[in-house]
């Protein structure tokens, strides 16, 4: 069986974001990226897939800053083979642009399973996950948990909320949106992302964008600030004091 | 040709939230360009729910053997069929689970434009603007959308939800089911309960809740042992139940429960929109983070900028 995983990366929302002076984007020049929680979770899935059943593993990312360090450290985790898309992508990229390049890629590679992050933190205009299996012409499954193969399918688990779980079957080959692998992501130490960066190599796949669909961006701006929270400042001591003295006042404790 | 139509979601025979959510805010925009709002209900038996959809002018049925749980690729030919019906020009559809397998499945197949994690949408001289909550919360976009037709996938309570809960006797309009629902790839087999979990966190008075500020499951007997000196139990994030560090019983926010203690304690919690719509009812909300632009700032009452884990100690020694 091959798995393929799209991986993505994101501007790390413990930095401090800004706005660049078009006023429409982030100011990306010195932003930090980091790859997207839920694509982690679901290469995760993949290689646990591959410890249960055999199957191949390609890590597949558009290319960008740092995008051979990304398919590297997937290496290192256990990823077979890794694919870098090149084209003509302009910064940012819209989820259309990204689910068609990568269709047009994964196209001309065998495949039974797509398995992507359900959602990222800058999908302004959609999914990628569910806009790929709809220009692949596949189904799929968002807010996925568990997936289980099963006979030339896979009986997958979709959470909604309050914690109920549908179970569906699906047919492959077939795209789902990982919310969640079924264990902790697993970590690549940096001297074995050192050694993939020596033994493995990177397949090259140009592909164009293209794809329709996105709003056309007006402005960004910070929430306002000030309506929020009365903020308590002072020592650790101090603040747990006057933490202490609300909830009194309340009747709390 | 400028009317706006409504996903109405529903699980286990009860409409969501945000099916009345949106009703409440496709009625002000329907109002506002002169168009009709229309529902969209999806299942099998299910035309006596329709009295439930009051503020809608008319609801348009499609009932099918596939489509009476939801099903991802059922339910997106199905909604299609009645957009290519209908001709909306505004679709509203929830960013929940399953609005997430449908506005983009909908965007690809018909090539309609979409904007997601909406938080507001409005009409602007004949345009209509929506306002995305980017960025786990951080950066707030605001667009146009082109087109004749448009998709909005609107994050859960973002509007209020009583706006659009009225019951009444809408106009109901039956459409055949398409052929393609006989011949799917995707088959729903059942729902599954969740696990009964050790302690119900939408019955605690005080919770503790911690996210990724808490660093590592080791950090997590701390969240114990000061919930326990409050009377209260420990909640968390989605990216610690993600992680499996706490069960999903405990679990606040989008794929957990919605909760309202009389003290929600925010430890190391960033905000995202999905973690907000969970807990923004609670009675009293104090957050503790070390990043002081962390959006849950916005929605507590009271904030402290600081390492949890120097506040902690300093909050148990104080409680005594």
């Amino acid at each position: 069986m091959n798995i393929i995983v799209p991986l993505r990366q994101v501007p790390d929302l413990v930095e401090d974001l800004e706005i660049d002076s078009s006023g429409k984007d982030l100011d990306r020049e010195w932003l930090k990226y980091k790859i997207n929680e839920f694509d982690d979770h679901a290469l995760e899935e993949a290689l646990l897939l591959k410890e249960d059943t055999g199957a191949t593993v390609t890590a597949i990312a558009l290319d960008g800053d740092d995008v051979d360090k990304l398919l590297f450290t997937a290496a290192a985790k256990g990823a077979d083979k890794l694919v870098k898309v090149t084209g003509d992508f302009p910064t940012p990229l819209t989820s259309h642009a990204q689910a068609k390049a990568l269709a047009n890629a994964i196209q001309g590679m065998e495949y039974d399973l797509i398995l992507i992050g359900v959602q990222s933190v800058d999908e302004l205009d959609g999914q990628v996950g569910v806009l790929l299996a709809h220009y692949l012409g596949i189904p799929h499954v968002s807010v996925v948990t568990g997936v289980e193969v099963n006979d030339g399918k896979v009986v997958v688990h979709k959470e909604y909320s309050g914690g109920v779980m549908g179970e569906f079957e699906v047919s492959l080959p077939a795209v789902l949106g990982i919310q969640a692998a079924r264990q902790t992501p697993r970590y690549a130490p940096v001297s074995r992302v050192r050694m993939a960066m020596r033994k493995a190599s990177i397949d090259e796949v140009s592909a164009e964008a293209g794809g329709n669909g996105a709003p056309e961006i007006r402005k960004l701006f910070k929430p306002e600030k000030g309506a929020g929270a009365q903020m308590l400042e002072g020592s650790p001591e101090e603040v747990a004091e006057k933490i202490v003295n609300i909830l009194k006042e309340k009747g709390i404790v | 040709m400028s009317d706006v139509l409504v996903f109405a979601e529903h699980l286990q025979g009860n409409f969501t939230d945000s099916t009345f959510e949106l009703l409440g805010k496709g009625r002000e925009l329907a109002d506002a360009t002169g168009g009709h709002l229309v529902a969209v209900l999806l299942g099998n038996g299910v035309e006596g729910m329709t009295g439930q959809l009051g503020a809608a002018d008319k609801v348009i049925v499609v009932e099918h053997d596939q489509l009476a749980e939801f099903n991802p690729e059922a339910y997106a030919i199905a909604l299609k069929a009645v957009v290519e019906a209908a001709n909306p020009s505004i679709i509203l559809i929830p960013y929940t689970s399953m609005g997430m397998d449908l506005a983009s499945a909908l965007s690809a197949d018909l090539g309609i434009p979409l904007a997601s994690y909406v938080s507001d949408v409005r009409v602007e001289d004949g345009k209509l603007v929506t306002v995305s909550q980017m960025y786990g919360g951080k950066v707030n976009v605001e667009s146009e959308i082109a087109g004749n037709q448009k998709i909005v996938s609107v994050l859960a309570g973002a509007f209020p939800a009583d706006a659009g809960r009225k019951e009444g006797s809408p106009a109901v309009e039956k459409i055949d089911a398409p052929a393609e629902l006989d011949n799917l790839r995707v088959s729903f087999r059942k729902l599954i309960e969740p696990e009964g979990g050790d302690v119900d966190i939408t019955q605690q008075d005080v919770l503790v809740s911690i996210g990724r500020g808490i660093q590592s499951d080791e950090n997590i007997p701390l969240a114990e042992e000061l919930a326990q000196k409050l009377g209260g139990a420990v909640s968390a994030s989605r990216p610690i139940i993600d992680n499996k560090w706490l069960p999903k019983s405990r679990q606040v926010g989008k794929s957990g429960l919605k909760v309202k203690p009389k003290l929600y304690l925010a430890l190391g919690i960033s905000g995202a929109p999905e973690h907000i719509e969970g807990m923004k009812d609670s009675e009293l909300i104090i957050a503790i983070n070390s990043d002081p632009n962390a959006p849950i700032f916005e929605y507590a009452h009271y904030g402290v900028v600081a390492d949890l884990f120097d506040v902690i100690p300093a909050l148990k020694e104080k409680l005594g």
